[in-house]
């Protein structure tokens, strides 16, 4: 039998040709799938992946007659919808050279419905697709017949969906598919991830066999050539701009072909745009790209990229994943790299090839990212992983799946368990939760019962559930995936002018630059000036949907912090690896002078922390009293854990008005003495840090959390509680927010369990309020704090004191801040 | 520009329990704000609730949205709180009461019979409005299209003719302020004086923002905002009042 070669002669042919032979994993992944073995290929970039994981399928539809019928015969999901269209580019090359006839197609947002419909009518050999497409058309009445036939499901980049919503809504749909298919074979794509086997375990989700994929591996690859870029300049005790180090990675950018820059956040990336252009004196070609710009712009950044037109771009988390723009030899991060896993995939951008190193510079910003930085390179010479653990399957999106079941046909509900809990993500879900998700989906799963007659989905005497009515489908249709946008505004340049009643302003029309977060766009006032869309912008105000904003003259300085907060806090791997280098002054000579001076400084004018110590520091300033701590637990955990402290404080009478955070730290300040209270004995630290402030202290802050109730907004709308496009509120998502907060606070008194607040909750626990971190880091430090009493803040303390207007300030509850705009009002009366 | 009565009283009703609560008159009669939304007027011994939206919730079901069918027991519980702060005579409830024609026959049993409670032992009067232009069908009270009290003209839409002292509500007017980088955005009370606009009391009411040119239309001349906190009504200087 022909099929006992390793490759059949044209592919042979194919490799000869091109100068290569085929390498060892890729004929393995041949092997796997000829004994129908599903495979996850975990492999460094550059070694051949995608091609490794098309080749069976080629294969495959390269042996059949050319006039077969056609059938779906390879379903490949990736995370980005430019990333599917580029591999479908990337493999229709070979296919031709092979003279295989092979129909290959992409379905994304962007794919007419026209071309939707004739997918299922005609379909083609290979469709390459997103999570949310793959949603779509397991929900189609006819999704029985276009997935009968498969024979393979590629999954590419797994490990960036996995611990994520998406990546459970694909655990479902891969579920659902395997049930329709189950001949087919799946083989996931991977970087090097910390648990390979919680990969193979979902690659596995709704495998008959029931057991874990196989695992093979690629061997590291060239070690990447990876150092900090070190400034001449002096380096900032806090801050995220890099503007020290401009110079320097203007020169590395001139001394490399092509470059990448990375930053974290959107205004990290507009503000080192600006900062380029500004020393840009040979008027290289720098762009900038970033989930917010305008789509055209976008567009325009990547064909000049793959063109190769393109010096440098400065771009976000965008540009993170596989896509291969082109001859990148140089990766420069700025800031810290947050985690090691995420630092080795960014480097991996530049290069593309594996047997050469790639090469990439780290900026850190400020002092303490200096030992981030020192300790992730430290990991990646290590190859230690800190990707993040699985977690169970969110309900909000079992909810969503429940529904797109139905919508294709009728479901006996303990079918759709024993499938649901096949997929790895839910393994552990109880009858009882699916129950209730079920009700949820049908009438709301509310304790009372009034919405009976008007259920989305209804049980039949046959013991089947099924849709109401076809609106139900529409509804479905319309809110699929679990990619809630924060609510944008777009951003218009024209020119304000207030009205008479001095409402909203005036605007003459202007062109659209791009779209801004609703709440970035509240914290300021008419007049503010920030940096977007790579120049210096005037707030205006806000008219409708959009804000408007005018140009600035050259020179002006934005006046709104550039960095509105890193998206990714410090991983809980690196930072043990900073306490640890903190803890160690042995290890201080390998950190530029001016950061070993720095903790000295710190040794000699406060206390240097052992590495299972918390510090906290009090001291006066200013008419203020402020109290210092560093638990080294992300920017979350320090945010949720600052707002539990300040409400103790205010509990214990110590009139605490605010408080800031870093990755690092925190500063609480207050108008009493809290050396003077801790030495009194008014404030126990081992009290004020209590783990029991995760009870009663958490619960109520919760009832007014905005980012509780941003979570549960999320949650809501995946779940379709509430529809992406409100009824009669198409035009507006700000009138969204106002209205699932109502929600939230009615729901949180009279059904303090139903299954949307325990989304919420667990959503909590490991998002925006980061709860789990905070809970460990309690427990890690009970005991174990050590308290300076200082006269004036001491050296590590600056950095935090630092983010004081950088950073939003916390504060107390909505009452104290009512009252003192009460007492603004009776002084302009008095006066 | 008229000048305003700006001062404090401590209304001697039983549950007030000492607690200064802001008092101000329009038209010439006093009213005291009341942090659930609704507004005590001492003189008639007269509450008045506006845009209580019941049924709000059961009216989106039949479009398939769920929302948590607790809306009606919610609004009608801050009713009972301000009911039990004032004890008046009457209760004038200002339109909108239902979220739609059919509202009132969808009252769960439970909230039919909190609401015959409140209504006991006291004159209960239903305006007329948009979303409910037949009132409260097949409930206990009197309704009407708008009432003078005591030489102050109650309806549902404030009316845009003449000088004469009105109360209103409709406009779900909403405040929203600035301080040190927190922002606070609450339901308010606004007036000049001469009209007051009510907030909404629904507890799936949306607020508008009192910036907001239909709101604006109405007062000329400025007007003050009394903001509803959690536990009382602050009046906030009107420099610090920001759009959306």
């Amino acid at each position: 039998m022909a099929g006992d070669a390793p490759l059949p002669e044209a592919f042979a042919r194919w490799f000869a040709s091109r100068g290569w032979s085929p390498r060892a994993h890729q004929l393995e992944l041949i092997a796997q799938a000829r004994a129908g073995r599903s495979t996850l290929l975990i492999a460094p970039t550059g070694a051949g992946k995608t091609l490794a994981g098309f080749l069976p399928s080629l294969i495959e539809l390269a042996a059949q007659p050319a006039d077969r019928t056609s059938s779906l015969h390879t379903l490949y999901i990736s995370p980005l919808k430019a990333l599917a269209v580029d591999i479908a580019r990337n493999l229709e090359r070979p296919a031709a050279e092979m003279g295989l006839d092979i129909r290959l197609e992409t379905r994304t947002g962007d794919t007419s419905a026209t071309k939707r419909a004739r997918q299922f009518e005609r379909p083609p050999d290979i469709l390459l697709t997103t999570p949310e497409q793959l949603a779509l058309m397991i929900a189609h009445k006819d999704a029985r017949a276009l997935f009968g036939g498969l024979r393979r499901i590629v999954l590419d980049e797994i490990h960036s969906l996995v611990t994520s919503k998406r990546g459970d809504l694909l655990a479902l749909g891969l579920a659902r598919v395997r049930k329709l298919a189950p001949e087919a074979t799946a083989v996931g794509l991977s970087a090097t991830v910390r648990e390979p086997d919680q990969l193979r375990r979902y690659l596995a989700s709704g495998d008959p066999s029931g057991e874990l994929a196989d695992l093979v591996t690629v061997a590291g690859g060239a070690a990447a050539n990876l150092s900090i870029l070190q400034p001449n300049a002096v380096l900032p005790l806090a801050g995220h701009t890099s503007r020290h180090a401009m110079a320097e990675i203007y020169a590395a950018i001139r001394a490399h072909r092509t470059t990448l820059v990375f930053v974290n956040t959107r205004m990290q990336a507009e503000f080192m745009f600006q900062e380029l252009w500004r020393v840009n004196e040979e008027n290289l070609a720098i762009a900038l790209h970033h989930g917010s710009l305008d789509v055209g712009q976008r567009r325009k950044v990547e064909a000049a990229m793959t063109a190769g037109k393109l010096k440098a771009v400065v771009c976000t988390a965008t540009l993170d994943l596989g896509i291969d723009w082109g001859d990148v030899d140089l990766v420069i991060n700025i800031g810290a790299p947050k985690g090691a896993s995420r630092l080795i995939q960014r480097v991996g951008r530049a290069n593309h090839r594996m047997d050469e190193p790639s090469k990439a510079y780290l900026v850190p910003s400020n002092r303490f990212e200096i030992m981030e930085c020192h300790a992730a390179l430290e990991a990646v010479a290590e190859a230690a992983q800190d990707t993040p653990d699985a977690k169970p399957g969110a309900l909000d999106v079992l909810a969503q799946h429940l529904l797109g079941l139905t919508c294709a046909g009728p479901i006996s509900a303990d079918a759709a368990f024993a499938e649901i809990t096949s997929a790895a993500p839910y393994a552990a879900l109880t009858r009882e939760t699916f129950d209730a998700a079920l009700t949820f989906v049908a009438t709301g799963g509310y304790a009372l019962k009034s919405y009976e007659r008007f259920a989305k989905i209804r049980l039949g005497k046959d013991g089947l559930w099924r849709v109401g009515d076809a609106r139900v489908a529409q509804q479905y249709r319309m809110n699929v995936g679990t990619i809630v946008e924060s609510p944008m505004l777009k951003v218009r340049l024209g020119r304000a002018r207030a009205s008479r009643t001095g409402g909203s302003p005036v605007l003459f029309g202007g062109r659209v630059l791009g779209e801004v977060e609703e709440y970035f766009a509240e914290t300021m006032l008419a007049g503010d000036t920030f940096i977007f869309a790579g120049e210096v912008l005037r707030f205006e105000g806000i008219a409708g949907n959009e804000v408007v904003v005018s140009r600035t003259q050259a020179g002006t300085d934005p006046k709104i912090p550039s960095y509105a907060g890193g998206k990714f806090p410090l991983s809980t791997f690196l930072a043990e690896r900073v306490r640890r280098m903190l803890a160690s002054p042995a290890e201080w000579p390998r950190l530029p002078k001016q950061v070993g001076d720095w903790l000295a400084l710190q040794a000699r004018k406060s206390v240097i922390p052992k590495r299972t110590q918390m510090l906290v520091e009090t001291f006066p300033r200013s008419d203020r009293f402020h109290l210092v701590a560093f638990p080294f637990e992300g920017r979350l955990a320090h945010q949720t854990l600052g707002m539990l402290l300040t409400r103790r404080l205010e509990r214990l009478r110590l009139r605490p008005l605010g408080f800031v955070c870093n990755d690092y730290g925190l500063c609480v300040w207050g108008l009493s003495d809290m050396s003077a209270a801790i030495a009194d004995g008014v404030l126990s630290l081992d009290a004020l840090f209590d783990s029991d402030m995760l009870g009663d202290d958490l619960e109520e802050w919760l009832q007014e959390s905005a980012l509780m109730k941003r979570t549960f907004r999320y949650c809501a709308v995946i779940a379709g509680l509430i529809e992406r496009r409100f009824p009669g509120q198409e035009k507006s998502g700000r009138q969204v927010t106002m209205s699932t907060d109502l929600v939230y606070d009615v729901l949180r008194r009279h059904e303090p369990d139903h299954l949307l607040l325990r989304a919420a909750r667990a959503d909590a626990a490991t998002g925006l309020l980061d709860l789990q971190r905070l809970a460990q880091c309690l427990s890690r430090i009970r005991g174990r704090i050590v308290h300076k009493a200082l006269g004036r803040v001491s050296p590590l303390g600056v950095s935090v004191m630092l983010e004081i207007g950088r950073e939003a300030v916390y504060g107390e509850a909505a009452d104290t801040l009512l009252a003192e705009a009460e007492e603004i009002m009776m002084q302009e009366a008095a006066a | 520009m008229r000048a305003l009565h700006h001062r404090t009283l401590t209304f001697p009703g039983p549950a007030i329990q000492g607690l200064p609560q802001p008092a101000f008159s329009v038209g010439g009669l006093e009213a005291v704000p009341h942090h659930s939304g609704a507004l005590y007027l001492p003189s008639e011994r007269a509450l008045l609730l506006s845009d209580l939206h019941l049924e709000k919730a059961s009216s989106y079901a039949a479009r398939g949205v769920f929302l948590p069918p607790y809306d009606t027991r919610a609004t009608l519980a801050s009713v009972a709180v301000a009911i039990a702060a004032f004890e008046p005579r009457q209760v004038i409830s200002m339109g909108d009461s239902f979220h739609d024609r059919t509202g009132s026959l969808r009252l769960e049993p439970d909230d039919a019979t909190t609401l015959r409670r409140l209504q006991a032992g006291r004159d209960w009067l239903w305006l007329t409005g948009n979303h409910d232009p037949d009132a409260a069908r097949g409930l206990e009270g009197e309704v009407a299209d708008e009432i003078a009290l005591g030489g102050v003209m109650l309806r549902h839409e404030p009316a845009h003719r003449g000088a004469e002292p009105e109360i209103a509500g409709h406009l779900h007017p909403a405040a929203r302020i600035r301080l040190r980088g927190r922002g606070v955005r609450r339901r308010c009370f606004i007036s000049d004086g001469n009209r007051l606009v009510m907030p909404a009391m629904g507890a799936y009411a949306g607020g508008l923002n009192v910036r907001d040119g239909a709101i604006q239309r109405l007062f000329d001349d400025g007007a003050d905002v009394w903001m509803l906190g959690d536990a009382r009504v602050f009046q906030v200087s009107r420099t610090l009042l920001m759009p959306d």
